[in-house]
């Protein structure tokens, strides 16, 4: 009798729930979320060698990111011509 | 590192769109899509003022936030790139950039879209990097390399600048600090400074 009354309890409870699941409102607007979206995964610039470059001027290991940036850094110097000509 | 950007110095520019055979040359952008172009305002008119004009890597993109398939994303170093194998050319990033950066090649039949082409900063896009196939479909990687966009670097005057945000920042911030004003508002005294001793006379019997 006991286990009977606790099924229908249940029931019902799986019931309301089922009923209430359709109230529910899904996002349905993408939101992007920093470094993840629905393509390819794209790498790093400073994971390249810049050996394997033609005419690179810039200098860094492989995987250095700071290296890559203090080499960026330098070569954006070269559109200062304070710096260049003066 | 600060974002990547843009900034063009509108005294500089003069109009030559350098930048624009430049960028077509590296990235072998295809005819009809130009994803920089030189705009001038009051063309003709003394005082006229140039700005070249391309994606503008914009910090919360509108062309990001309107894809209905989700294929931008921003790389570290704040480049707005797109995934061509998922863009399905429906337009709506043309329509939301204020800049008019996103472009569509139309060489199909009835005025086929095609997948849309913009700037990617020389950033090349998510295949492997200075792959045959990054090329074909996104252009040249010169960040991979460690250059800056061709533009900027191509740029004769100067006046396109390109690169950590903050860099060109001090850089057009150090120019402008050297210029003239007042009656002076346009020419070459503000695009390139005073000289140093404006009273110097050229040496005599010199070319001038």
């Amino acid at each position: 009798m006991i286990n009977a009354r606790k099924i229908m309890v249940a029931g019902v409870a799986l019931a309301a729930l089922a009923t209430v699941a359709g109230c529910g409102e899904k996002e349905q607007v993408i939101v992007y979320q920093q470094g993840k979206y629905q393509g390819k995964t794209d790498t790093k610039p400073a994971d390249n060698d810049p050996g394997s470059s033609l005419y690179t001027t810039s200098k860094w290991t492989k995987g250095d990111k700071a290296g890559w940036e203090a080499a960026l850094k330098s070569r954006n110097q070269n559109q200062n011509e304070y710096t260049r000509a003066n | 590192m600060a974002r990547m950007k843009f900034l063009c110095d509108a005294e500089r520019c003069i109009e030559c769109n350098g930048c624009v055979t430049a960028c077509k040359q590296e990235n072998e952008v295809p005819w009809g899509v130009n994803r920089r172009r030189v705009v001038t305002l009051n063309d003709g008119v003394p005082g006229e003022k140039s700005i070249s004009v391309a994606c503008m890597h914009c910090s919360d993109a509108p062309c990001m936030a309107v894809c209905p398939v989700d294929c931008f994303y921003k790389t570290e170093e704040g480049v707005v790139l797109h995934d061509k194998d998922m863009c399905i050319g429906c337009g709506y990033c043309f329509y939301a950039c204020p800049f008019g950066a996103p472009q569509f090649p139309q060489a199909g039949a009835f005025g086929m879209r095609g997948k849309m082409d913009k700037c990617t900063f020389c950033a090349g896009g998510p295949e492997k990097d200075n792959s045959k196939e990054e090329f074909a479909k996104y252009g040249s990687n010169r960040l991979a390399q460690g250059k800056l966009p061709a533009c900027a670097e191509m740029c004769s005057t100067k006046a396109l600048l390109g690169g950590d945000g903050d860099v060109i920042a001090d850089i057009f911030r150090n120019r402008a600090l050297k210029r003239g004003k007042g009656a002076e508002v346009w020419g070459w005294g503000t695009a390139y400074g005073k000289p140093d001793n404006p009273q110097q006379q050229a040496p005599k019997g010199a070319k001038s």
